[in-house]
């Protein structure tokens, strides 16, 4: 294992860490607060440690699929860490567990929060957990292959780790010019949402949090009842928006070198788009009935946009709405956005790959001698795809299975722990009940934040950039004991 | 540069991996799925499995923004009907692979006709490699240069020569003719070498010098000079066929051994002048018989790399003659290197080659383009430069020149009247420089200045 190429990287991620954390810092500086010194302190450790680890570079950059998943695990884990430092140092959140709660839930673009008073911390630390979800939306490696000139291939081991979907592949042939693509992608719809919002009449302050959140399908609002206190207007620029950071990027891509057909053909861009409109009008019809039907479309517009793309804002209390409408939320969770999107859960693309594999497979029971391919988008799936789909449902459900077993030890109600663990492994945000949009996560232990901290990793990164640390661990404990004299 | 290559075998890869390290935008295309996934995880390059004939894959490929199409499958016809639908399509140069010898007599037609940029015949290449140096037995390799005007000639310093222990820049006036010494291979490293460069026995040195100059040089050199008269080639391939054509113009004695008879039938039909054995040449006593001891020249090239090796080998201990042997797959080169087997002959790398070097002459933004270029070994490159008018360095003397490290200029072709630089020459408009470096990639002139 090439364990110099892994430390070199890391390096340049805390460095890179350190130059975002500018941003706060100056925010601090603006509103005259007192609480950029964390901020400063935290620059000068990352730098103090990121600073020598890339300065020694690796003569031999080869590196194989196994290191690209070690970089991607130990990358998420290390800026999180870096990242909970300036709650926890300034005091704003006063136990280190529940900061590093809020800034994994920030990297990964969750949005769950421990905060019971979001409207009492200072403006850059909101700010930071904002900028969080910008970040950790596209990725922090993806940026950092943007910006970096990694001339071998095998750089495509990182961004497979990192970006969600079944099989990520490049947009153009060379990875920095991929990588480079995106970010110009994210920053441009970026940066339309933040003057649509300003148009509307939004503060500055606000509108750029929001659509750090709304970008990479985050959640964390900046006042304690989400996006309630919003006009129409900016709800509906939300929503929106919410809708459009849940599309594959790949689209953005076909759509800006104009070949419009071909962007619309995509069979994945269809199912999302089906389920999102007949969730909006099940949900209307519920909560409003058919004379209330078009007043309730926009507050079920809203929602479901922002529970399918894991964003997790909130316009309305959905806890006290039918509970249809709450079983149909619920399930868009687990359903997720567009492979290739900010956003995360299973990704409709997974699910089309799984109801094909199933119904193949009762066509195959009737008629053994038929031969049959799986299609999407026309192309075969390969048999490689179809397996890895299979078998991150199979690690998704263990590891659902065994979060709900240890978080059900805290004895809250089944629905809160239900949905606790399917929201925090989904990346949303808000459940229902105790952690319904106007709830929050403080109530749960140590041992259950730390269960959710993993879910929350595991969901980003996709389970097996997780699982592979643990592995390997697991194996080198073995071996030792294998060696030891008896 | 957008550069599309379609097939992905041992040529495909090699031009993959060359042309992404030189920067360019790269998109393999072949049927089977393993090698695009093997090779997209090894390169920053992009793959799309399906038909390189298919017009639709082509547009997926990017063909529109093309530069660039190589098609190098196995098949002949596949690459000519894929480069016929990417001219059709786009505006991009298209290089075919074309090794049919029933197509080679006509291949100024086809090229001409479909619009080709450019067709390779990997076997012809390597036969006309072969035949140079048959020709000059001393040198492992000889690339010409200004139109065959200079050559660059590879060969090993034997031991107790009086080379060993030679500066460079005493090679001229202790052996009284004109050369420059611009390479030499030191075990794994690779030195272009300063005046005061002191060369040494087991070095691999490579020359500059026009090709009567060469002679004399090999001559007072005292590396043995014997004209080569009987060459035997195992193995009746296409290789076989046109090394043999070349060779029948002079008067070398030719022994192909082939074991297959229909093929001997149909190779002895078409070189009168050569003898054909039909026999296993893996039998040592039919190898004894035909007289493998008096051989001067010695070319195992079947099809099979390990048959090869083991011929190669034992032709070097029982004979003198200098040795060929073809090995397609060179993963393991580093084992092969340290085997006697003389000079390594690999087609896909010759293909590859030429092909890099079609690819690399195509960009001319200042009209100081390249116009020959030989991959020395992985690491070293010898260039030919045309100076064009925005050409930086005319008319200031060489040693007054700010060139990047790892440049060495070793020649000056003006008007066909070769200079060997020394650095009170100076470069004119017109002239076409000749560029040894370390430092692969460079495409203009310019670029070797800082």
């Amino acid at each position: 294992m090439n364990k110099y190429v892994i430390f070199y990287i890391i390096g340049w991620i805390l460095n890179i860490e350190a130059a975002f954390m500018l941003l706060p810092s100056i925010c601090a500086i603006i509103y005259k607060e007192k609480s950029v010194f964390a901020f400063l302190i935290t620059i000068v450790i990352c730098l103090f440690i990121g600073i020598p680890l890339s300065l020694r570079k690796p003569k031999n950059r080869v590196f194989f699929a196994k290191e690209g998943f070690l970089i991607v695990a130990l990358a998420w884990i290390v800026i999180s860490i870096m990242g909970a430092l300036p709650f926890y140092i300034s005091g704003q959140i006063p136990s280190y567990v529940d900061a590093l709660f809020e800034i994994i839930s920030g990297f990964t673009t969750t949005g769950s929060s421990i905060l019971t008073d979001i409207e009492a911390m200072d403006y850059c630390m909101l700010f930071w957990r904002s900028f969080a979800h910008w970040i950790g939306g596209m990725g922090v490696l993806v940026f950092l292959l943007a910006i970096f000139p990694m001339t071998d291939g095998e750089s495509i081991h990182i961004m497979r780790a990192e970006s969600p979907g079944p099989s990520v592949e490049k947009i153009v042939p060379k990875m920095r010019t991929t990588a480079i693509l995106l970010y110009k992608i994210y920053l441009g719809m970026t940066l339309l949402q933040i003057v649509l919002l300003l148009l509307g009449g939004m503060p500055l302050f606000d509108a750029l949090t929001i659509t750090f959140g709304t970008a990479g399908t985050g959640g964390f609002a900046i006042k304690n009842t989400s996006i309630i206190p919003y006009t129409r207007y900016q709800q509906a620029v939300v929503t929106i928006f919410m809708f459009l950071f849940g599309v594959n990027f790949n689209i953005y891509y076909l759509i800006l070198l104009r070949k419009f057909k071909e962007s619309l053909k995509n069979e994945e861009l269809k199912w999302y788009i089906t389920i999102v409109t007949s969730a909006i009008i099940l949900i209307s019809l519920n909560i409003g009935g058919i004379k209330g039907f078009f007043k309730s479309i926009h507050h079920a517009a809203f929602q479901v946009s922002s529970i399918i793309t894991t964003t997790g804002y909130a316009t309305v209390d959905f806890n006290y709405w039918p509970t249809f409408s709450k079983v149909i939320l619920v399930i868009l969770m687990f359903i997720g956005a567009c492979a290739g999107s900010t956003g995360g859960g299973i990704k409709v693309s997974r699910i089309v790959i799984l109801l094909k594999s199933v119904r193949h497979e009762i066509s195959y029971l009737t008629q053994k001698r038929s031969v049959k391919i799986l299609r999407i988008n026309g192309k075969k799936i390969s048999n490689e795809t179809a397996r890895s789909v299979n078998l991150y449902f199979v690690a998704y459900m263990f590891i659902f299975t065994v979060s709900l077993l240890i978080i059900s030890l805290d004895n809250h109600d089944f629905t809160t722990s239900f949905t606790a663990v399917a929201s925090t492994l989904n990346n949303i945000g808000p459940g229902l009940e105790a952690i319904g949009p106007m709830g929050n996560f403080s109530n749960f232990s140590n041992l259950s934040k730390f269960v959710m901290m993993f879910d929350m990793l595991a969901g980003r990164l996709e389970i097996f950039p997780v699982l592979l640390p643990i592995s390997l661990g697991i194996s080198k404990i073995k071996g030792h004991k294998l060696t030891l004299p008896r | 540069m957008n550069i599309i290559i379609v097939g992905c075998g041992k040529v495909g890869a090699t031009l993959a991996e060359q042309l992404s390290k030189e920067g360019h935008d790269i998109v393999v295309v072949d049927k089977k799925s393993a090698p695009v996934i093997s090779i997209t995880e090894t390169l920053d390059i992009m793959g799309i499995v399906g038909s390189g004939t298919s017009y639709r894959i082509l547009i997926e490929a990017g063909i529109e923004k093309a530069d660039l199409l190589i098609a190098v499958t196995g098949s002949d016809e596949l690459n000519l009907l894929c480069c016929l639908i990417a001219r059709k399509a786009s505006k991009c140069h298209t290089v075919a692979r074309v090794r049919n010898p029933q197509y080679n007599d006509e291949i100024d037609f086809i090229r001409e006709e479909m619009a080709l940029s450019m067709t390779i015949n990997p076997e012809l290449e390597t036969a006309l490699e072969m035949e140079r140096l048959i020709k000059i037995p001393s040198a492992v390799k000889i690339e010409p240069f200004a139109k065959g005007k200079v050559e660059l000639l590879k060969f090993h310093i034997p031991e107790h020569s009086i080379l060993d222990g030679m500066k460079v820049m005493d090679l001229s006036h202790r052996l009284q003719c004109k050369l420059l010494a611009c390479v030499v291979e030191r075990g794994e490293e690779v030195y272009i070498p300063s005046g005061s460069f002191e060369l040494r026995s087991k070095d691999t040195i490579s020359i500059i010098a026009t090709p009567e100059n060469a002679i004399d040089f090999f001559q007072r050199a005292g590396i043995l000079i014997n004209n080569i008269k009987n060459v035997m080639i195992i193995g009746g391939s296409t290789i076989a066929e046109y090394l043999a054509q070349r060779l029948s113009r002079s008067d070398i004695n030719l022994k192909i051994i082939e074991q297959n008879l229909e093929r001997c039938e149909e190779l002895s039909e078409l070189l009168p002048h050569a003898s054909i054995i039909n026999a296993n040449a893996t039998d040592r006593d039919v190898l004894l018989e035909e007289g493998i001891e008096d051989m001067d020249a010695f070319a195992a090239i079947t099809n099979f790399d390990e048959e090869n090796i083991i011929l190669s080998l034992y032709a070097k201990k029982h004979s003198h003659a200098k040795i060929f042997t073809k090995i397609t797959r060179l993963t393991y080169d580093d084992i092969i290197a340290d085997m006697p087997l003389g000079i390594i002959i690999n087609p896909q790398l010759v293909t590859a080659d030429s092909i890099l070097q079609h690819a690399r002459t195509m960009e001319n933004p200042t009209g100081c383009n390249v116009e020959v270029l030989y991959r020395i070994n992985d690491k070293v490159e010898a260039l030919e430069f045309y100076t064009g008018k925005n050409a930086k360095l005319v008319g200031i003397p060489i040693e007054e020149l700010s060139l990047k490290p790892n440049i060495l200029i070793c020649g000056i072709n003006r008007y066909g009247e070769i200079i060997i630089p020394t650095g009170k020459d100076y470069i004119e408009e017109g002239d076409t420089v000749i560029i040894v470096t370390t430092n692969p990639g460079l495409n203009d002139l310019n670029d070797i200045i800082l």
